[in-house]
């Protein structure tokens, strides 16, 4: 099966499918596990039903059999299952679950070029199987049943009960041309009962003008039949050239027909060819439609769309019209939004983004250049292409945001596999899922939530017979949420457990050094402790969680991210896990500050304002901020910074987690737009400083991260004064 | 920042025999020490240097080389021999370092390119391979395993380096959290 290998195209379009088939298999997950919470599942079913189909399509056009076998059961269950004939149960969707997987098993198997029909993965799909048997029709449960049992069904209306109605009138030369109306009729008989027949004898006209070899007669037939309407038409095909026939669906069918138009693959169809696609229109009625349309048109009236009058024929009713019209209404709006997204190489993307970093520092030099310059002209021009390099700057970061709703949504899995683990009963709620955030981001954040919501749901969720007796439902929701503040994403991770234990954590943060006993913590110091390494309070080591280990890596992958995190927590009503991140990690808004001859960056977020130090705080490092007590780091005593400071200093308010800090500076340098170098393992420890960037000027400068050198000059404060 | 010598690593000289090698030769604190050329990337003139505070004194500071910041270590402090002074002939000696750490992945290995500051670069020579003595246990006043042989050349001796070891990065790195940490605990002494 290695014929990408020769042809590159045929590669092209292979890893194509690969892709897609992920996302197909995605969104089947996704529909899978949402399907137990809705109350009108008819789209989700419809879209796994697609999926499925999709994918078994696909596979079929590189000749991938092992999937097509394996994904044609799946889909005939589904089939079922979106007829109505088995129900939304839990069973269903837990055997369903591992056929995804199976199936997304057999797309990566091949994917990466290995056998999919291996015995194990054969073992694997034999079982699953065998699990479907059940939802299987009972009538054809063999597997080997043809694959194409869908196409025939879309091909044309297979009609199981109904009465047809048709209305026939012969044409006056029948007779002449040899056909007898009532041998018509007489076949008709075979394809089903006839079940009431009239026949219309208003056209016979006075006995004297008659003619006796013409025919006048009309009938108005009920017919009982299963056949298609092409069949029943194909009875009066020696007789249509000058007959009129109409041929309607019988009423209940129409539900049917309607669900077929919706059910067809979503092309830009004329309203004419999905009719006769979906077998209510055959092609010669669309035809004689059509030239009536026609016909009509070279009149003074207008053109009539074809709808009003096939249902002015009476060859369709007027709700198939309205599906079909829908139906391509639906189809066009999903083309126009396929051409509105196209898909791009996330290499080519990061490449972008470099450029535009190196353009932004290119580009501050040049400003810096014109400013010393003092050429008037040149300095608007070239603020002009700041400007315009900044918005290209926001643009491109952009184009990597993506919604968090696809990582959140991945949790609906997690929940629902470790809800069964621990035999509680939680239900996962989403909100904000389409807060956008820089993709970078999105790949390192999943890590850290799987903690979080692991952590959340063996130790906060408590088990249903507790949660009854605290007078709490029985079932424990878990909320994943996101929300963009000031710069940041927040994404919250809440429960209506326990709350933290306040008192356990303290205890066991004394009994572990980490506090001296008879301290007075607040709430919020006491559980930032359980971030602290090694720490655990559950009595059990469960398959999940417990060990002591998580919780600092929790936070550490955060940090890394250039995050914060902090916790919330009510004792019998839950508790809420906030973690903050930057937008993004390649480029940030900074304030560019002097110390010495060195430039250091604030990210400009933290910056509250800029004050002048009072000439009398030589001795203290606090000063009065109109009635508010600043406490303030000095950069040039902290940085070790030589030469002597200049006559007046400045001072930048900065705020971090709610709190005012002063940073004591030389010069304010004003605002800079900062690409972020990364640090490299050299500096990886150093505490107080985030990266690097490069000023307009070449030289490089240090950007501070405000939370690490808070707290390491407070630690450093603190080892003084012991 | 010009560019004084530029190493090209794509096509190295043939060697003859397999047993010579090409050598860079450069001065620190007044003696002649040698580097292998093959991790050498190039070697640029001292200056716009930005000092990184916090760290240990081998670790002078970061310099932008073309849009990329590079860490420099000043080699006279790093083997012992005290901080180099900047002088008209200060270089930068640019050289690659691949440096293998474990991580939560495993065992990872990446390239880095690192600033060695020395007084002056001298020239390229070759040395052959037979002509390299292994290093004393002691009397080099360096640490021993710095040191890759000892090159005999014209009347006396030339320490040629151990790159992997001189620059090791997880090395440098752990020196630089101590220096941290004893920093903190001086202040506590305070």
């Amino acid at each position: 099966m290695n014929f990408w290998d020769q042809d590159a195209e045929m590669k092209v379009a292979f890893d194509l499918f690969v892709v897609e088939s992920r996302e197909l298999l995605q969104s089947m997950e996704d529909g899978l596990l949402g399907l137990e919470h809705e109350t009108e599942p008819v789209e989700s079913i419809n879209a796994i039903f697609r999926a499925a189909h999709t994918i078994k399509g696909s596979s079929g056009l590189f000749g991938l059999d092992v999937v097509v076998r394996f994904t044609h059961v799946v889909e005939n269950v589904l089939d079922r299952l979106r007829d109505g004939k088995i129900g939304v149960a839990p069973e269903l969707i837990s055997v369903m679950l591992p056929c995804r997987d199976h199936i997304s098993a057999l797309v990566e198997a091949i994917a990466a070029n290995q056998a999919a029909d291996t015995p194990a993965l054969n073992s694997a799909g034999e079982a699953l199987l065998a699990r479907l048997q059940s939802f299987q029709d009972p009538a054809k449960t063999r597997l080997t049943e043809a694959p194409d049992a869908v196409a025939e069904r879309s091909g044309g209306g297979m009609v199981e009960a109904g009465d047809w109605h048709l209305s026939l009138r012969f044409g006056v030369d029948s007779f002449r041309n040899g056909m007898d109306p009532l041998s018509f009729i007489r076949y008709l008989g075979t394809l089903g009962d006839v079940v009431s027949l009239t026949t219309l004898a208003e056209q016979i006209p006075v006995a004297s003008e008659m003619d006796a070899e013409s025919c006048y007669l009309g009938f108005e037939i009920d017919l009982k039949s299963a056949a298609s309407k092409e069949a029943i038409e194909g009875v009066f095909e020696f007789v249509r050239e000058d007959s009129r026939i109409h041929i309607l669906p019988p009423n209940s069918l129409i539900n049917d027909y309607i669900e077929l138009i919706r059910s067809l693959p979503e092309d830009d169809l004329h309203l004419g060819e999905i009719l006769v696609k979906s077998g209510v229109l055959t092609q010669r009625e669309l035809d004689e439609g059509l030239n009536l349309q026609k016909t009509h048109a070279d009149d003074a009236a207008g053109t009539q769309p074809i709808g009003e009058i096939l249902v002015q024929q009476h060859v369709v009713q007027q709700p198939l019209v309205d599906a079909a019209l829908d139906k391509q209404k639906q189809g066009k709006e999903s083309k126009a939004r396929e051409n509105q997204s196209i898909r791009v190489d996330a290499a080519r993307l990061d490449q972008l983004i470099e450029l535009v970093g190196e353009l932004v520092i290119a580009g501050a030099g040049a400003a810096l250049r014109a400013s010393k310059s003092g050429d008037p002209a040149l300095i608007e021009s070239i603020s002009e292409v700041m400007g315009m390099v900044e918005g290209v700057r926001d643009s491109a970061l952009q184009l990597r945001m993506v919604p968090i709703g696809a990582t959140f949504s991945r949790f609906q899995r997690v929940v629902r596999d470790v809800s069964a683990e621990l035999g509680k009963d939680i239900q996962l709620v989403i909100t904000g899922g389409d807060t956008e955030v820089d993709k970078s981001v999105v790949e390192k954040i999943g890590d850290p939530l799987m903690h979080l919501v692991r952590n959340s749901m063996d130790h906060g969720i408590e088990s249903g017979p507790v949660r009854a007796a605290n007078g709490k439902p029985v079932k424990g929701t878990l909320s994943l949420n996101a929300y963009h503040e000031s710069g940041n994403i927040i994404i919250e991770v809440s429960d209506d457990g326990g709350g933290l234990n306040r008192e356990r954590i303290l205890a066991k943060g004394v009994e572990r050094g980490l506090v001296p006993p008879g301290a007075i913590l607040t709430d919020k110091e006491i559980f930032a402790l359980i971030f602290e390494p090694g720490f655990s309070t559950a009595d059990q080591v469960s398959n999940l969680s417990g060990r002591g280990v998580g919780m600092d890596v929790v936070r550490r992958n955060v940090t890394a991210l250039r995050g914060s995190i902090d916790v919330e927590s009510t004792a019998g009503a839950g508790s809420i896990f906030r973690i903050r991140l930057p937008l993004t990690l390649a480029i940030i808004d900074g304030f560019l500050v002097e110390v010495g001859h060195s430039g250091f960056v604030i990210p400009l977020q933290r910056v509250i304002e800029c004050v002048e130090i009072p000439a009398d705080s030589q001795a203290r490092d606090y000063m009065d901020l109109r009635g508010e007590v600043l406490p303030f780091i000095r950069l040039r005593g902290l940085f070790e910074v030589e030469g002597a400071p200049p006559r007046r200093e400045n001072v930048v308010v900065v705020e971090h987690a709610g709190v005012k800090t002063g940073l004591v500076v030389d010069r304010l340098l004003g605002e800079f737009q900062t690409v972020i170098k990364p640090m490299g393992t050299l500096f990886g420890h150093v505490r107080g400083i985030g990266g690097f960037t490069i000023l307009g000027s070449g030289e490089v400068a240090l950007i501070l991260d405000i939370s690490s050198l808070i707290r390491h000059y407070a630690d450093l404060e603190k080892a003084s004064h012991v | 920042m010009g560019a004084i010598v530029t190493a090209n690593r794509a096509a190295p000289p043939a060697v003859q025999g397999g047993s010579t090698g090409q050598y860079l030769t450069f001065m620190l604190g007044g003696e002649i020490y040698a580097l292998g050329i093959l991790n050498i990337k190039e070697i640029i003139e001292y200056g716009n240097l930005t000092e990184v505070p916090m760290m240990p004194p081998f670790i002078r500071g970061v310099i932008n080389l073309r849009g990329r910041v590079v860490p420099v270590v000043d080699l006279a402090a790093r083997i012992g021999r005290g901080a180099t002074q900047v002088a008209r002939r200060t270089s930068i000696v640019i050289i690659e370092v691949s440096n293998t750490f474990a991580s939560e992945e495993g065992e990872v290995t990446e390239t880095q390119d690192i600033g060695v500051m020395v007084d002056a670069v001298n020239e390229v020579v070759d040395i052959d391979s037979g002509d390299i003595e292994p290093a004393p246990s002691f009397g080099a006043r360096i640490r021993p395993e710095f040191i890759n042989g000892m090159a005999k050349r014209g009347g006396g001796f030339t320490i040629v380096l151990d790159v992997s070891r001189v620059l090791s990065v997880a090395e440098m790195s752990s020196l630089g959290r101590t220096s941290i940490d004893s920093t903190s605990l001086l202040e506590g002494d305070a």
